[in-house]
């Protein structure tokens, strides 16, 4: 892809996304936007890319936008943030959720649905310690397409093995052809759907109790990045968690690590306490 | 396959042994028990099942983490694989990524981050 070309994209999905494409990408554009192209009938992605510098088609450009960004997910992607999520969060969370006995949760940019459904097998797993309770996820991303699979939840047999122990496909997925599975009408009433981006205002999502915002805020510019998580902040209940993809700090004074390497973050003045924080304290008190 | 999971496993930084049947992998573990088996389901002589029901029945039998890697790919051969005490199960075909997230399942490597 000429120079000239590739910024036409780069600010295009910069501008519709807030994801900043660097030149080393330039080849996962041409794979990705060949589809579109043909999908619109130009005879090559040229021809596309000379519509796109007059005044395109508003369909064109959500359909070259949600190409670009479609993410690459999978079940429990990095294992530790949902491993944290079952063993530790949902036991504080019930704590300080008892009199309600529902939990909200946001996956934001949760593409294909992996990363819902994941945290839905995890709170399955606790059992009948939340006999009664209601784990309400909402899913939002960017693609229609992404979030129509999440719906309907079938994944290919690739899809279902990167990730997803065998035990639990058995338990909670159903066989629906022989290269497909189902994931359980049960697992599939915990998620809701929504189209959403990031860029837009927030506050009618209300409040949650847990955000997942993985992989994705790496992909901003820093002042986006930064607008982002204060947005992210103020739909986060006072003592809610904020998971972020591996690495990703928020570079912003509203959030302190609960668990800094596994990106599990909580609002400053968030009663929870992390485990290295009961050591410092000790060590203080011995001074 | 062997040799593509050979390959991949090589790359994990794992030692690899080969056995061409059942009843080699039986002979091979009840010399020197390894950490992991990588086991088809059909082969000659000794079935991948039956070898795996011997395995567990030897004295530190349920040391090896047993990973089926195999095309059977129906829920009844899932099931019994782990009802026969596999770790876990792999369904041709299959890709490094999906052999290296099995082994972070079973735990015979950490992610790598």
């Amino acid at each position: 892809m000429r120079i000239t070309d590739f910024d036409i994209y780069q600010h295009l999905l910069k501008e519709k996304s807030g994801l900043v494409l660097v030149q080393d990408q330039s080849y996962l554009l041409d794979s990705r936007l060949m589809p579109i192209a043909k999908k619109w009938g130009f005879s090559s992605l040229d021809a596309m890319t000379a519509v796109l510098h007059g005044v395109p088609d508003k369909d064109l450009v959500y359909d070259v936008v949600e190409a670009m960004t479609t993410k690459d997910t999978s079940f429990f992607r990095d294992t530790w943030p949902f491993h944290m999520f079952r063993d530790e969060i949902l036991t504080m969370l019930k704590k300080v959720r008892g009199s309600q006995k529902k939990i909200k949760i946001w996956c934001a940019a949760a593409a294909t649905g992996q990363e819902p459904y994941s945290l839905g097998l995890m709170f399955k797993e606790r059992g009948a310690d939340f006999a009664g309770w209601k784990l309400d996820i909402l899913s939002t991303d960017i693609s229609v397409e992404a979030l129509e699979q999440s719906k309907i939840g079938i994944y290919s047999q690739f899809e279902v093995q990167r990730g997803l122990p065998v035990r639990l496909l058995l338990k909670h997925f159903k066989q629906v052809d022989d290269i497909n599975w189902q994931i359980s009408s049960d697992l599939r009433k915990m998620v809701r759907h929504q189209t959403f981006n990031l860029l837009d205002n927030m506050s009618a999502l209300g409040k949650f109790d847990m955000i997942v915002c993985r992989n994705v805020l790496g992909e901003f510019d820093a002042p986006l990045r930064k607008k982002t998580l204060e947005k992210l902040g103020n739909q986060l209940e006072k003592d809610g968690f904020l998971f972020l993809g591996n690495g990703e700090k928020p570079e912003n004074d509203a959030f302190r690590p609960l668990h800094e390497k596994r990106g599990v973050w909580v609002l400053q003045d968030s009663p929870h306490r992390s485990a290295s924080d009961v050591p410092q304290a000790l060590a203080k008190g011995a001074v | 396959m062997r040799k593509v999971a050979r390959r991949i496993a090589e790359d994990l930084g794992f030692d690899c042994v080969e056995a061409e049947d059942g009843q080699k992998a039986y002979e091979t573990c009840k010399l020197a028990m390894p950490d992991a088996v990588l086991l088809d389901w059909n082969m000659p002589v000794m079935s991948g099942l039956e070898f795996l029901e011997k395995l567990r029945q030897l004295k530190n039998g349920s040391h090896p983490k047993v990973i089926f890697c195999t095309t059977e790919n129906d829920t009844k051969h899932l099931q019994r694989a782990l009802d026969a005490g596999a770790d876990e199960y792999i369904m041709k075909p299959f890709d490094n990524e999906i052999i290296e997230s099995k082994f972070v399942i079973v735990g015979l490597i950490e992610e790598s981050a």
